[in-house]
């Protein structure tokens, strides 16, 4: 029985995945952009709803993965898949110094550290010209031909996001996932069970951090570009209300969010020039009547262990 | 086992412990008493790791462990559960025993295999012991004050302890719930031949179940002894014993 559910889940899935081949380019590339923000959002859940650590910089690593995959396909001659496999490493890394800082402080003090390095990131991508290309951005940056075309690479996007979301749903229902929920609900016991928690919460922050490099590779690749603004605050601030508006506590509900804003958005900016009031009254909408997000509106309050409203 | 020697620990002017020493043998279930404020918590919060003395030492079967932090302190085998229920409320009671469970068995940070039926039947036989496997898969958060009391025993037994700290293990129990858990407690420790200290306002409890009582009196250790050689100290009787029942009867 549960061999066929899950069979059953793999075939929705794929078809799923395949279905915006059949549409028109425009949908296509929409498409694209959704399974990326999906990964960026279902990997920083991992700090969110399963650390119930808030952080406010996790575009950081979404940009340093954006511009390491880049960089290295715009001035090195190193492969494709290296320099896409790079992006996460070096993200990771980058999440592996910061995190060591961050997971010192508790909070809100730890959600203000998150946002501070990202700054720091943004502020060197937006400056530092010779290498980033400044405000100018990092333009040009050659893809393999076989992927040129949105079709393409949409499907590769697909592979590469099915793939690691595969990976950190592998993680959260190992004894990992459970760790960090026995954490985020009682640090302390946590603590007095054994659990070296800053290692733990270090670890989680290292995977998230990843995921982001990852998803900002595919976006540097979809844009053939790297951008300061991908290491924005704002950057950070979309996920964080992708995730909240999908629902925390369910796995894949971050991705469900980012897919539900980026359609929106397509939707009004065709009609009006005024997104971020639209923008602002979906997170009243959000906060007053669907806390817990969309996702909530299926699945019961105890449905899955994942709580994390508000982290 | 266990050796306190000279600990004292301040909080800004207040000395919550000054020098105080004691011992706790092998398999001996002894208790720690005093008035509240004496500093029975933190007593158990720097043997714990919780809290960093400002002088002295805690040794643990021959090693020195004084300042390590809780998760080190608690892998060499002492657990402990506290006054104040600590349990992780939104997971289920089984979740909860195999989180220790797992934690124990060095797999906390595992990232491929599923969880879900790691460490089953030592959490169930953990459930079993104390009683509550017939509510494994509750969310832990909905059990009964007295349930909960009985879960977070579980957690600390999953870990497979040496040395088991109880905190109060009856506080705020109904006189039925306190009689149910102190057999139960005796039981455990009997047949897993655990060491347990335990600090406890019920002086029936105290009495029956400790074979060795140390008095904490304003920071310090002001006697120790069999339950007969406490009950006849004059000096605990006046500042303790005699204190608590005068209270009593103002009560």
């Amino acid at each position: 029985m549960a061999d066929r559910g899950r069979a059953a889940g793999w075939v929705l899935g794929a078809v799923l995945l395949a279905l915006p081949l059949a549409l028109p380019q425009f949908y296509v590339l929409l498409a694209t952009e959704m399974l990326i923000m999906g990964l960026f959002a279902v990997g920083f859940n991992l700090l969110l709803g399963y650390g119930g650590m808030v952080s406010f910089g996790q575009a950081a690593f979404y940009g340093v993965g954006a511009y390491t995959c880049g960089l290295l396909l715009k001035k090195t001659g190193l492969p494709f898949p290296a320099a896409v496999l790079a992006a996460p490493l070096v993200a990771a890394l980058f999440a592996l110094v910061f995190g060591f800082f961050c997971i010192r402080l508790t909070r809100i003090y730890f959600s203000m550290l998150t946002l501070a390095f990202s700054q720091i990131v943004w502020a060197t991508a937006h400056k530092w010209y010779a290498l980033t290309g400044g405000d100018n951005g990092l333009i040009g940056v050659p893809i393999p031909v076989a992927l040129s075309g949105p079709r393409a690479f949409y499907l590769f996007t697909a592979v590469v996001a099915a793939g690691a979301t595969w990976g950190l749903w592998r993680a959260v229902n190992a004894p990992f996932g459970r760790t960090l929920l026995a954490i985020r609900e009682n640090a302390e016991r946590a603590e007095f069970v054994g659990i070296h928690v800053r290692r733990a919460q270090l670890t989680a922050f290292v995977l998230s951090g990843g995921v982001a490099g990852l998803a900002g590779a595919l976006f540097a690749l979809f844009t053939r570009g790297a951008f300061p603004e991908y290491a924005f605050w704002t950057k950070s601030a979309e996920v964080l209300l992708m995730t909240l508006l999908g629902g925390p506590h369910v796995f894949l509900g971050p991705a469900l969010g980012a897919g539900l804003l980026i359609l929106l958005n397509s939707v009004v900016t065709s009609f009006t020039e005024y997104w971020p009031v639209v923008l602002g009254a979906i997170l009243l909408a959000l906060i007053y009547l669907f806390p817990g997000g969309v996702t909530r509106l299926f699945v019961g309050r105890s449905a899955a262990p994942a709580g994390g409203e508000g982290g | 086992m266990l050796a306190v020697e000279g600990i004292s620990r301040a909080f800004g002017g207040f000395q919550a412990l000054s020098g105080v020493s004691l011992r706790v043998e092998p398999g001996e279930i002894s208790a720690v008493i005093g008035p509240n404020g004496a500093g029975k918590s933190t007593l158990f919060n720097v043997i714990t790791g919780h809290l960093v003395p400002d002088s002295g030492r805690v040794t643990f079967q021959g090693r020195e462990i004084t300042g390590l932090p809780p998760h080190t302190i608690c892998r060499l085998g002492v657990a402990r559960s506290f006054q104040r229920t600590n349990i992780f409320p939104r997971l289920t009671v089984f979740e909860n025993v195999q989180t220790a469970v797992l934690s124990h068995e060095r797999r906390a940070f595992g990232l491929w295999t599923p969880a879900r039926n790691l460490g089953r039947a030592r959490a169930m036989a953990v459930l079993e012991d104390v009683g509550l496997a017939h509510r494994a898969g509750e969310p832990s958060g909905s059990l009964s004050y007295g349930d909960q009391k009985q879960l977070e025993l579980g957690i600390t037994l999953a870990l497979d302890p040496a040395l088991l700290l109880l905190d109060e293990p009856t506080a705020g129990m109904s006189p039925q719930e306190t009689r149910t858990s102190v057999a139960l407690i005796e039981r455990i420790a009997r047949n897993r031949r655990l060491t347990v200290l335990f600090t406890e306002h019920d002086m029936s409890v105290v009495f029956s179940v400790a074979r060795r009582i140390r008095v904490l009196h304003q920071g310090r250790i002001l006697a120790e002894g069999t339950p007969d050689e406490i009950r006849r100290n004059d000096e605990v009787k006046r500042v303790y014993l005699g204190e608590g029942a005068i209270r009593r009867l103002r009560a």
